[in-house]
């Protein structure tokens, strides 16, 4: 049998986003000094969990589809759509640095007690409306795709896969190493 | 009542995350996220407070037909309760107004509101969030990932000076 096996129904999605949410949890993603702590460079967390969690899942998903085990063409990767994916990367950075969340965080912050948790995800809904207000004055620009459909790095650079991996591993053990004396 | 247990160490829930991660993608095509979530709340719940206030071509009107009963919605259901069972099993479950350790409590509620605010805007340009694009577009090493997370920080780090004085620890 070859993945992905389309298991989209409510089961999965609830099994799933508890793993989810455990680990953010249970990593210190719902504490809002440990987020900001990394966009004061003074606490390296946020780095070690997100690169770690995404080198991990690249090295399993490039291998599964290495053995045949994985369709990649069943599989979502995102195309670049230069300034929307840029500023709006942008804009959930500043909503970080001024409210000490992203919305997933924001989740497991509400979860574990924090009524700030909830500010913030109510301000997503109010960030959503203005959106949905301006969306199409500048939709022409911002949803303006840029290269093929679903351009991954290993493309743009004309290298392999398996040496973006392996770079991604020695950026987190040089990282690592440099911020040693911060935190475990 | 006996102390909070402390976090995890980084590197075992970064490989605990991307299983999971990989799981998801073999299980339903795509990874994790949130605001896809968040937006069919939004968009569902301005309509029923203001019948048809999202009319043809404006973008939340596809989202209230779409309706909420998905994957996605399911899944953040699932963080929630993810999240309580994680931080009560390991006694950090605290009712508390968190925030930055300097502001006041009026400002921290209106810093995580209008946080909240540009977050949710930039997602709907980006087209996900930390979690919909920052990592699971960067894990099958989609160019939009990396390009996000360049934005993210950069943009991040540079309001942070701004905001330090307001995060440093008392």
């Amino acid at each position: 049998m070859i993945a992905p096996f389309g298991f989209g129904g409510w089961l999965s999605g609830l099994v799933l986003g508890i793993a989810f949410g455990f680990i953010l949890e249970g990593s210190g993603f719902g504490d809002p000094r440990i987020l900001t702590g990394q966009l004061r460079l003074a606490d390296w967390s946020v780095f070690r969990v997100m690169f770690t969690a995404i080198t991990v899942c690249a090295a399993l998903l490039y291998g599964a589809r290495a053995l045949g085990m994985l369709d990649f063409g069943g599989i979502f990767i995102p195309s670049v759509y230069f300034w929307g994916t840029l500023l709006g990367g942008a804009g959930v950075g500043i909503g970080m640095a001024l409210g000490g969340y992203c919305p997933g965080t924001s989740e497991v912050a509400l979860a574990s007690g924090r009524l700030d948790g909830l500010l913030f995800l109510l301000g997503i809904g109010g960030g959503t409306l203005a959106f949905n207000a301006v969306y199409l004055a500048i939709k022409s620009w911002v949803y303006a795709q840029t290269g093929p459909t679903a351009l991954t790095l290993p493309h743009l650079l004309g290298i392999s896969p398996l040496l973006v991996i392996v770079a991604m591993a020695v950026i987190i053990a040089a990282v690592g190493w440099l911020t040693r004396s911060v935190k475990p | 009542m006996a102390n909070p247990e402390s976090h995890w160490n980084s590197y075992v829930g970064g490989v605990a995350l991307g299983v999971v991660l990989f799981v998801t993608f073999l299980a339903t095509g795509h990874g994790l996220g949130v605001t896809g979530a968040t937006t069919g709340v939004t968009a569902v719940a301005a309509n029923a407070v203001l019948p048809g206030v999202f009319p043809k071509g404006s973008y939340l009107a596809g989202y209230v037909s779409f309706g909420l009963d998905h994957w996605i919605e399911w899944e953040v259901l699932g963080v929630l309760v993810g999240g309580l069972a994680g931080s009560l099993l390991a006694r950090r479950f605290r009712p508390r107004l968190d925030g930055p350790p300097r502001a006041s409590p009026a400002s921290r509620l209106a810093l995580a509101f209008v946080g909240g605010g540009f977050s949710g805007f930039g997602a709907r340009m980006a087209m996900g969030c930390t979690s919909g694009m920052g990592l699971s577009g960067t894990a099958p090493l989609a160019a939009a990932g990396f390009l996000f997370l360049v934005g993210f920080f950069v943009a991040g780090v540079l309001t942070m000076l701004a905001m330090q004085t307001l995060w440093r620890s008392t």
